[in-house]
């Protein structure tokens, strides 16, 4: 065997995991009998052993902060979906909130039909409620959606909603009745804003009277 | 731990720029090596390394996830190294291969004036010494010899990350270590 080429070549299989058995047992006979290739064996191995003991090198301080910096924009949905995980109630609460003014103005704007709470001795005239001179009405009185006039008494208190009080009776023929009195607190809801507020009040109203 | 990255770059393939930075620190240190080694000065290397993982995250789609994150991480900061090299100015640089003289450069005369190879260095000051010696040897013995080494890849993921074939990657290795183990003989 010539050391120089074949020795030295089997060294190398040896190193990479390729040799044979046989090969490893050739090579081994002649390591045994030959100092020189003896020497560059174990040079080979030796430095192998300097290769992995170098030095170990760190990355700046740094260096993950300053790449994340410098990558592109990402996509703003995924940005939004990633802060939504990070906060499940803010969301929670944010959804909630969207579907009861979902649900309010959707009520608002479907019942356009004229709604009276009492209909016992109101007339009715068109989508004007007309409370007559005679009559006291006994209780709240509720109008949603129609225009409201008192001639006579509301022992109660008067909601008012996408309507408007007239304080002068149409015909004109009352004009020198006396405008009718309401007993009670007069409200006038005719604003999105004012029917949200109203019924935020009514629920809240309902939940403390349980 | 390979779960865990095959994991995040499910999640950066679906967009989410945050996973990306559990992949740059688990790799940072190893893929800034590799660049510190192969380029031999530490601001390119941090240059080089933030590059890589930009190229990374910009070109995740590229990425088949069937196969090994980190090959393909190598083989990018490699790839972008081997350029670097090639772009460089060879009078700037002191391990430019000096004229006339084959494998010989500015860090073997260095070498020659300031330390005797028969000198005793230890512990840090001979690791320090090896990397000089590493980073005389050509690239494309270099790269070889560090993945094979330090990075620990297998001869086939070597062959993978550098494109060459595996007959190639042998060849290299068997120059490499007989190159490495003529400067390192006297240590």
């Amino acid at each position: 065997m010539k050391c120089n080429n074949e020795a030295v070549e089997l060294m190398h299989k040896y190193l990479d995991g390729d040799i044979t058995k046989e090969q490893e047992q050739t090579l081994s006979q002649h390591l045994e009998s030959c100092d020189a290739c003896q020497r560059h064996f174990h040079e080979l191995k030796r430095t192998i052993t300097f290769i992995q003991s170098a030095e170990q090198i760190k990355a700046p301080a740094n260096f993950t902060a300053t790449v994340m910096e410098k990558l592109p924009t990402e996509k703003k949905r995924i940005k939004y979906t990633r802060w939504f995980k990070a906060h499940p109630m803010l969301t929670a609460a944010a959804i909630f909130f969207v579907f009861m003014l979902s649900g309010m103005f959707s009520v608002w704007n479907q019942d356009s039909e004229l709604v009276v709470s009492k209909q016992e001795d109101l007339v009715i005239n068109g989508d004007t409620v007309i409370v007559p001179q005679d009559v006291t009405v006994d209780g709240d009185l509720l109008v949603k959606n129609g225009n409201l006039i008192i001639n006579g008494t509301i022992d109660g208190n008067v909601t008012l909603i996408n309507g408007k009080l007239i304080e002068e009776p149409i015909e004109g023929e009352g004009l020198m009745a006396s405008v009718g009195e309401v007993n009670g607190e007069l409200k006038h809801v005719d604003q999105v804003f004012e029917w949200i507020w109203y019924s935020i009040k009514q629920l809240f109203q309902s939940v403390f009277a349980l | 731990m390979d779960e865990m990255i095959r994991e995040r770059i499910k999640q950066v393939k679906k967009g989410d720029q945050s996973a990306f930075e559990d992949v740059v620190s688990f790799f940072q240190n190893k893929i800034y090596q590799h660049c510190y080694r192969m380029l031999g000065n530490a601001h390119e290397a941090e240059d080089i390394a933030q590059e890589a993982f930009i190229r990374a995250y910009v070109n995740i789609h590229s990425f088949d996830d069937r196969r090994k994150f980190s090959t393909w991480l190598y083989r990018i900061a490699t790839n972008l190294t081997i350029d670097r090299i090639r772009k460089r100015k060879p009078d700037h640089y002191l391990d430019a291969e000096v004229k006339g003289t084959e494998g010989l450069n500015m860090y073997s005369q260095l070498a020659d004036n300031g330390r005797l190879p028969e000198e005793e260095v230890e512990g840090l000051e001979l690791q320090r010494y090896i990397q000089q010696e590493i980073i005389q040897l050509p690239p494309k013995y270099r790269s070889i010899i560090m993945l094979r080494y330090i990075e620990e890849f297998s001869l086939q993921e070597i062959s993978e990350i550098l494109d060459i074939p595996l007959g190639t990657v042998k060849t290299r290795i068997h120059r490499g270590r007989e190159a490495l183990r003529k400067k390192l003989r006297h240590v």
